[in-house]
This record gives structure tokens, C-alpha cells and sequence, in this order.
């Protein structure tokens, strides 16, 4: 059911209403889950691997249909919209994988306007300036003539997100959009997340790394690996007992006086080892 | 290179057409029956405008009743094969499926072979390589779904069995065929030929098949968004199911089109596209037309071929074989392709 802390008086532009899950009957991959975006919002959720993380993602943008419960964008429900009416409101960036064909950068990221153009339309001078534009905007415009193939993998997560962008949606879910990144593209995946949220969208998004929810300083849900979620602020869901209980390491959670925030940190090896058999032990 | 100089459409579309229209005509003066070329382009053009009769009448009959149809029918079937196999691609987001090796041109091929048997009319052998091409391409796109396994080679694996049970399929129906009469028919049919096409089938076939064509050509921006696969295509708002289910069944009406017209003619529905996506890029709205033009020329081609080389007619199948499958290794190796 909806607690009270999920309802704002902003106008909710995602809200999931007690939504279940399963591929096998009898094992529910989620239970129960309930939680609200306004615009702009961003929701990172944590969970250890076969959580359902992805699966939420898939239910949040119709490819899962739901077993139980609701999803709605923008006050419609989300089993409702015909394909292209939710393409309109919730775009989704995947996890980088190499596609079976090679598109120039420029090709890729105008399949983003698919929702609004008809069956028999390809896109045209205008589809192409708005792309243009997205690329000009996050700085790739550089890599537009270049295939997919020949860019980096933090460059190619760039552009999935442009393609997001191009779509022009109210909600962008991003699927472990760090991962396969080096660190310093991780952090420049998530500037780009946290422009997202300033230009307006609302943003759901994947992530192993439990210092991403903490930089992005948004909402935070934490699947527990039995179906349910735990949803809230940062500093009201995430706390060294969670994070341990979610991964079985030990690490800290600590204030950094130089850098104003707080950060995600594990123990040594041998000591995490340790921490290992005491946790056998109890 | 082969990129940058067909960079844009106008260039790369006047190309490819003057290619096929001038390989159209000299396939029309090539053959053991001489007409100058010039004579050729006269008779035809006889059709439109009054012109002085400088041939004789064999000359006419040649051109108009045998080689106009069989070069029609190169046209339409290269076309087909080229621009089914490439939709299959897409649809498939897999670059090494064709109609070949999803079992469809065998499943047509049974399906045919079993109306010739029969001594069904031309419509019931159409109908009936129809149903068992799709039979075909159903079962072997199960497969892969049957073992929640979504990946290439599971798909390809699929393919192989389902064409091995074709192909045992089709040795049956030639067992039981009479050995001196419908047997030679079948083999020799099998193999691929255009011999057989006659002015009637080109009236029947044709406009079927340009309409099937023109269907598939009109969405073609749409296979991009197919080929990356199903959960980015629905979210970029495609209807998946009604989108495969169009696209499949349009791709199979095509192969089946062409076997009937042909017989089974490897190799173009796979080589083709891959041809084509090395001149015009992998976007489909260069790539498709491409490798219609590309399909229909490389067929005028191999048939030119199959009517010269020797005394007899080689069958095709045996020709694209050879010339198809070291291209495909040159192709493979030029698109640096990774499987």
C-alpha cells in the first residue's frame, strides 16, 4: 500500500501502486512494491544481482506486464497506453551491449522520434536538426558521422542517453547505465543523470555501486531480494547495517570533511574475510 | 572507400539502377541464339514505338517469349530473395539468418514439390510453398523460445534442424516420385532454374510480388528500430508482435514467391544484404533498396552464366554456391564482422 511519505502535493509523474512480479508462479521476483516521482526526481535503485532491478525497469515501461498492482505515467496507467503513447512518455536507455548492426551515431540516436512519426514515415530534415541539437547539447556532436562501433563504451552510453533525450519524455529509466564503464566515465554517466533531472525528466536507474545514490542525492529504493523495496531519501534508507545485510561486506559510511558528502567505503580484504566468518558464526 | 563514394542517396541509387537496367539488356542479348545487342534494344523498344523491321521473326521470338520473361523473372526472384533475406535480418536482429538458413526456402521447397506431385494448379503450388515456408520459419523461431536461449547460434542451430528435416522431407517426396517422369522435374527444378518461366507466370507472379516488395519498402526505417531488439524497439514505441508478424510473413510470401518462380536458389538472401549494408550502410532505408537492386542484378548475372558457361543449362543453385559463398567469406572480412 502507498504510506504516506510517498505522497506529495507535486503532481506524481510515476507512480507505482503495490506492483508484483513473477516468472515462475509461486516465486514472486517482486511484492508489493510502491513508490511515487515527481518531475525531476531520481530514483536509484540497489540490490543485489537477481533482485529484479532490471525486471522493475521492464514493468515501469510496459515490456513486463505487470501481475499485480499499477503503474501509472503522468496519472495514466501504464497497461492502458498503447505502445507508442508510452514511448511518448517513458524512454528507456539499456544496458550497453553491441548491437547486430552497426548504425552511424546520428541514425541511432533520430530512432528516438520513432513515437512521433507514422508507420510508413522515416525521419526527416526536422527529426535530424532536433537530433542535432541533443547531440550539440551533451557535447557529442563530434561523434555524430562515426559508427557505434567505433566509439568508446562511455561514448556509446552517451549516445543511448541522447537517443533517451530525443524521444523527449517525461520519464528516462536507465539500465545499469555505469556498468562497463571506467570510473571516470561512471561519474560522467552521472552528471549526465543529473542533468537529466535539472532539464526536467524524471529519472529511475539502476546501479551496484552504493556511493551513485549517495552523489546523486535523490530517492534511493532498496530491493531486499525477496521482493519488497524499501524507498526514501538517502540519508533515511541508506546506513552501513542496509548496505551490509544487501552485499555481505563490511564497509563504513563516512562523512568526508574535504569533499562535503558522504562516502561508500569497504574494509580491507583480509579484514573483510573476517568479517565473512563472523558472519557464519552468528 | 566503397562508403564515401556512395555517400549519397542520388549517387548511390542512379548506380545501382544503370547497373541493372544495362546488366537487364545485355542479359537480353547474351545467349547460344545471337541477337546484336542493338537489335535486342530494337525489338523491345518495338513494343512502345513503330520501328522499321530490321529482324527476323526468330530473333523477335527469342527476345520477347523466352529471354523477356526469364529476365523478369531474374528481376523478381534476385529481388525478392535479397530484400526477404534482408528483412529477416533485421526482424531477427541477426545478420547471418536468410531465408536458407531459417528453413524457409526448403519448407517452400517441399511444399511445392508436394503440389507438383499432386498435380495441383499453379495457384495451389503457390499457396501450398506458402504454408510450408511459414510452417518453417514458425517452428524454427520456436525452437530457440522453447529453450529460453535468444542467442545466434541457437537461432542458426534451429535453423539447420529444421532444415534437415526438410530436406528428408523433400528425399521422400522424391522417393515416391515416378523415376521417369515427375523425379528429373523435381531434382532439376530443386536446383534453381529460370528456364521455365513463361510470359503467363511474370503476369501472375509479377505484380504479387511487387506488391509484397512495396509493402516491406514502405517500413523499412522501421526494421532499424526491429533490429535492436525487442525491449528497445517496444520502448521506442514499435508493437512488436504485429511488427514481426507483418514483416515475417511478407519476408516468407516472398521466398515462397521465388521458390515457386525458381526453385531454390541459395545464398542470394543471405550475400546479398551484406553487399548491400557494405555500399549503403546499415540503415535500412539505403540498405533495403540497395539490396533489391543488388539481388536483381547479381541474379541477371549468375542466370547469364547458367545459360553460357557450357553446352547445357547449369542449374543455379550450383552457380550462386560457388560464386556466393567465397564472396561471403570476402564480405566477412571486409565488415570485419564479429560473430
Amino acid at each position: 500500500m502507498l504510506t504516506k511519505s510517498f505522497q506529495s502535493s507535486r503532481k506524481d509523474i510515476v507512480l507505482a501502486e503495490n506492483i508484483s512480479f513473477f516468472y515462475v508462479r509461486g516465486h514472486r521476483l517482486l511484492d508489493g512494491i510502491s513508490f511515487s516521482l515527481a518531475e525531476g526526481d531520481i530514483l536509484t535503485i540497489l540490490g543485489p544481482n537477481g533482485s529484479g532491478k532490471s525486471t522493475l525497469l521492464d514493468c515501469v515501461c510496459g515490456i513486463s506486464p505487470l501481475k499485480g498492482g499499477r503503474v501509472s505515467v503522468c496519472g495514466e496507467s501504464v497497461s492502458s497506453l498503447s505502445p507508442v503513447e508510452l514511448a511518448r512518455r517513458v524512454g528507456y536507455v539499456p544496458q550497453l551491449h553491441a548491437p547486430a548492426f552497426d548504425f552511424p551515431v546520428r541514425d541511432y540516436v533520430v530512432m528516438g522520434r520513432a513515437p512521433y512519426l507514422g508507420l510508413l514515415e522515416a525521419p526527416g530534415r526536422r527529426e535530424y536538426e532536433m537530433t542535432d541539437a541533443a547531440l550539440e547539447s551533451m557535447g557529442i556532436a563530434h561523434l555524430a558521422r562515426k559508427l557505434c562501433s567505433e566509439i568508446s563504451g562511455g561514448e556509446r552510453q552517451q549516445v543511448q542517453i541522447a537517443r533517451a533525450l530525443v524521444q523527449e519524455p517525461k520519464v528516462i529509466l536507465l539500465d545499469e547505465p555505469t556498468s562497463h564503464l571506467d570510473y571516470g566515465n561512471q561519474i560522467k554517466v552521472l552528471k549526465l543523470v543529473a542533468d537529466l533531472s535539472d532539464r526536467g525528466v524524471t529519472v529511475i536507474l539502476t546501479t551496484h555501486v552504493p556511493d551513485h545514490p549517495i552523489l546523486l542525492d535523490g530517492k534511493v529504493g532498496v530491493l531486499d531480494g525477496k521482493g519488497g523495496m524499501r524507498t526514501g531519501s538517502v540519508s533515511e534508507i541508506i546506513d552501513e547495517r542496509s548496505l551490509r545485510d544487501m552485499y555481505s561486506v563490511d564497509l563504513r559510511l563516512i562523512y568526508i570533511e574535504e569533499m562535503q558528502r558522504t562516502a561508500c567505503v569497504i574494509g580491507k580484504l583480509s579484514g573483510a574475510q573476517g568479517f565473512a566468518e563472523k558472519m557464519l558464526e552468528v | 572507400m566503397l562508403k564515401k563514394i556512395f555517400e549519397s542517396d542520388a549517387v548511390l541509387f542512379a548506380a545501382l539502377a544503370t547497373a541493372t537496367f544495362a546488366l537487364f539488356v545485355a542479359g537480353m542479348a547474351v545467349g547460344r541464339f545471337r541477337v546484336p545487342v542493338g537489335e535486342t534494344a530494337r525489338i523491345l523498344a518495338s513494343g512502345a514505338v513503330a520501328l522499321e523491321r530490321t529482324w527476323t521473326p526468330q530473333m523477335e521470338n527469342v527476345v520477347l517469349k523466352i529471354r523477356l520473361p526469364r529476365l523478369f523473372g531474374a528481376l523478381l526472384v534476385g529481388g525478392s530473395l535479397a530484400l526477404s533475406g534482408a528483412a529477416y535480418q533485421a526482424v531477427f536482429k541477426n545478420p547471418l539468418v536468410s531465408p536458407d538458413l531459417l528453413g524457409v526456402s526448403s519448407g517452400a521447397c517441399v511444399g511445392a514439390s508436394a503440389a507438383i506431385l499432386m498435380h495441383w494448379g499453379a495457384l495451389a503450388i503457390q499457396l501450398s510453398a506458402l504454408f510450408m515456408g511459414l510452417i518453417a520459419v514458425v517452428v524454427t523461431t520456436a525452437i530457440p523460445r522453447f529453450f529460453r536461449n535468444d542467442t545466434t547460434p541457437m537461432l542458426v542451430l534451429s535453423g539447420v534442424i529444421v532444415t534437415g528435416f526438410m530436406t528428408s522431407l523433400q528425399g521422400l517426396l522424391k522417393y515416391s516420385a515416378d523415376p521417369l517422369d515427375e523425379l528429373p522435374s523435381i531434382v532439376y527444378w530443386a536446383m534453381g532454374s529460370l528456364g521455365a518461366i513463361k510470359a503467363s507466370d511474370i503476369r501472375v507472379m509479377g505484380p504479387a510480388i511487387t506488391l509484397v516488395m512495396i509493402a516491406l519498402v514502405s517500413i523499412r526505417w522501421r526494421l532499424n528500430l526491429m533490429s535492436l531488439g525487442d525491449s528497445e524497439a517496444r520502448s521506442l514505441g514499435v508493437d512488436i508482435k504485429k511488427m514481426r508478424g507483418f514483416v515475417v510473413f511478407c519476408a516468407t510470401l516472398l521466398t515462397a514467391g521465388a521458390v515457386c518462380m525458381s526453385g531454390t536458389i541459395g545464398w542470394i538472401g543471405l550475400v546479398v544484404p551484406h553487399f548491400g549494408r557494405l555500399l549503403a550502410g546499415h540503415d535500412n532505408k539505403r540498405a533495403i533498396p540497395a539490396s533489391i537492386l543488388l539481388g536483381a542484378s547479381f541474379t541477371i548475372i549468375v542466370d547469364a552464366f547458367a545459360r553460357n558457361l557450357t553446352g547445357s543449362e547449369i542449374p543455379l543453385s550450383i552457380l550462386t554456391g560457388m560464386i556466393g559463398t567465397p564472396l561471403f567469406i570476402w564480405l566477412l572480412f571486409m565488415q570485419k564482422t564479429t560473430i
